[in-house]
């Protein structure tokens, strides 16, 4: 490598940290909103755990040992609002503009981005995982295996970063992200995360089943040892294949979109 | 360097819609350059091309004595950029923004707490520096906005509409900053379409029109290319505007102009005492009545709206 690509790739990464470090600084004047976002997961645990799950039969185990893996798949999808509005944002309010007009590395808005909202996720797991230890749910396999669930889980996440980053770069306006903040319940409730696709109506089912969501819910509950729908399709036994491939696909369609969205502002 | 800013026959168009047909400029250094035109005349489109924000279709320009598409990086280390809307962190401090536009320009951790407490102060933002901006008024957010464009002192500035939306005070206080600014020998380029505001802060104004320049000179020159002083008689009935402008014609000795709307019939005159006398007199004399008049010299906005009015009606200034 040149100095000068050395030099480039040295600027990139000081200029992805300052962005980092600004969305910290966000955390820390805005602590009741984190708390809100970091929360709302732990809510619905709780909500549909207690309110459903007396209803749910799920086979080979407990409700909460079910819904909790679905619901740290579910949080990293969520996490898809939250890069589209920060980068929506700073696009609407001419912040990205500025600095297009300085002379930092271009690659360090999304990096900044990409680690902070990463950071975010990250933490919004751990707090429901102790949660879901707290209700009642266990790892049961090996401390590989859980690694191995939790790298599937980050894996969603970082791809959905992509997705989030594109659909910021399309969407006009506050009613247009309200309307795929909307989107985002059914097309996450449309998967294998609290009930079987088997029960839904026959094509919404094998929509469900397909869902990259449910591929990666499917895996982490494999991976830690919790009770699943067992393998009744082709894509619930080959959850953990689909749970790698469907996240390098998002990435493979939505990077190369976004970053010529991101090209495209100068044209 | 001739030139801090230079513009040579730029174009860009968005689909069907042309925003800049041919576009020229030259800015000397240390100047202050009012681009002048309505809302969808080119203007924020030339400054982006300026600012490395947008791509030309066809034409070249300089700032700083870069190319904006060879040197993009060199601009952009020459440059600071005000948009229209207050470019900064809504949650952030003042001084939060500041430090971190620092170090994406690339200074160290001190220097950038440094330059920020320096820029805070130049503005008048040093004890409210700690709140969030969210809480600033407008007129501190766009001061705020100006600190952040100033981080390198840099040799030419960019400000695209910079009182937009502002409030008498606010559009005061930005001017004052503005001021101070060019005293230091920064170049301007500022957008406006306030004609005032160019009048005000402008050594020279470039009237833009249709995505092309259509008059280029000082705000005086341009007042004189009406013609001094101007006749205005404003009529009680709309029916009366035809023998008023008959009147006026024949005292001003040459055509008159006729805005039905306001009910006004205006013309230049040579001779200001003169011409209010014999107005008067003739008004009284066709029994026409008179709601008011006046002579007085052109302001800029009739130097604007004669420029870009041949192939539009009705611009409001």
């Amino acid at each position: 490598m040149t100095t000068l690509a050395l030099d480039r790739l040295r600027w990139a990464v000081l200029d992805g940290w300052t962005l980092t470090r600004r969305s910290l600084q966000h955390w820390a004047r805005q602590p009741g909103a984190v708390a809100v976002t970091l929360l709302f997961p732990v809510l619905m645990v709780l909500m549909f755990g207690y309110l459903f799950g007396g209803a749910m039969a799920v086979p080979g185990g407990d409700y909460f040992e079910f819904l909790v893996p679905g619901m740290y798949a579910m949080t990293m999808a969520f996490g898809v609002e939250a890069t589209m509005i920060a980068v929506a944002t700073d696009a609407a309010r001419g912040v990205t503009d500025r600095f297009r007009s300085l002379p930092m590395a271009p690659s360090a808005v999304l990096l900044g981005r990409s680690s902070a909202d990463l950071l975010n996720s990250a933490l919004g797991l751990a707090i429901l995982v102790l949660c879901g230890l707290v209700v009642g749910w266990r790892v049961h396999g090996s401390v590989a295996a859980a690694l191995a669930a939790v790298g599937l889980l980050l894996l969603l996440r970082v791809a959905l970063l992509w997705l989030g980053v594109y659909l910021g770069l399309v969407v006009r306006g506050p009613e247009a992200v309200q309307a795929v903040q909307i989107l985002v319940w059914p097309i996450t409730f449309l998967s294998n995360v609290f009930v079987a696709p088997e029960t839904m109506p026959g094509w919404l089912g094998a929509v469900a089943a397909w869902n990259p969501l449910s591929a990666t819910a499917a895996a982490t509950r494999d991976l830690f040892g919790n009770p699943g729908w067992g393998a009744t399709s082709w894509p619930a036994a080959h959850a953990v294949e689909l749970a790698i491939v469907w996240p390098l696909l998002i990435v493979g369609v939505f990077a190369p979109l976004a970053v010529r969205r991101y090209r495209r502002l100068s044209r | 360097m001739e030139y801090a800013v230079r513009a040579e026959g730029l174009r860009k168009r968005y689909g069907a819609t042309v925003a800049l047909d041919g576009f020229d400029l030259g800015v000397p250094p240390g100047s202050v350059y009012g681009l002048l035109g309505p809302n969808g005349a080119g203007k924020t489109t030339a400054v982006r091309i300026l600012a490395t924000l947008l791509r030309p279709d066809a034409g070249r320009a300089a700032v700083a004595g870069f190319d904006v598409v060879k040197r993009a990086d060199d601009v952009r280390r020459s440059i600071g950029l005000v948009g229209q809307q207050t470019a900064v962190d809504e949650v952030l401090s003042g001084r939060q923004n500041l430090v971190m536009f620092g170090r994406l320009h690339h200074l160290r951790a001190a220097a950038a707490g440094e330059r920020a407490d320096e820029l805070l102060r130049r503005f008048g933002l040093a004890d409210t520096g700690r709140k969030p901006v969210g809480r600033y008024s407008g007129g501190m957010r766009r001061r705020l906005d100006l600190a952040a464009g100033l981080i390198l002192s840099p040799p030419v500035l960019f400000l695209d509409e910079p009182t937009s939306g502002l409030d008498p005070r606010g559009r005061t206080e930005v001017w004052e900053a503005v001021r101070a600014l060019v005293a230091s020998g920064t170049t301007v380029l500022l957008t406006t379409q306030y004609l005032e505001e160019a009048d005000q802060l402008a050594d020279r104004i470039a009237v833009i029109d249709a995505g092309r320049v259509v008059a280029d000179d000082t705000p005086d020159r341009l007042k004189a290319t009406l013609g001094g002083d101007r006749l205005d008689v404003v009529l009680h009935r709309v029916d009366d505007l035809g023998p008023a402008a008959a009147v006026v014609e024949r005292v001003a000795g040459g055509p008159a102009e006729v805005d039905p709307d306001r009910r006004l019939v205006s013309a230049p005159v040579r001779d200001r005492l003169a011409a209010l006398t014999e107005a008067v007199e003739a008004l009284r004399e066709a029994g026409l009545a008179v709601e008011d008049l006046a002579v007085r010299r052109p302001t800029l906005d009739e130097v604007f709206l004669r420029l870009t009015a041949d192939d539009r009606t009705g611009v409001a200034a």
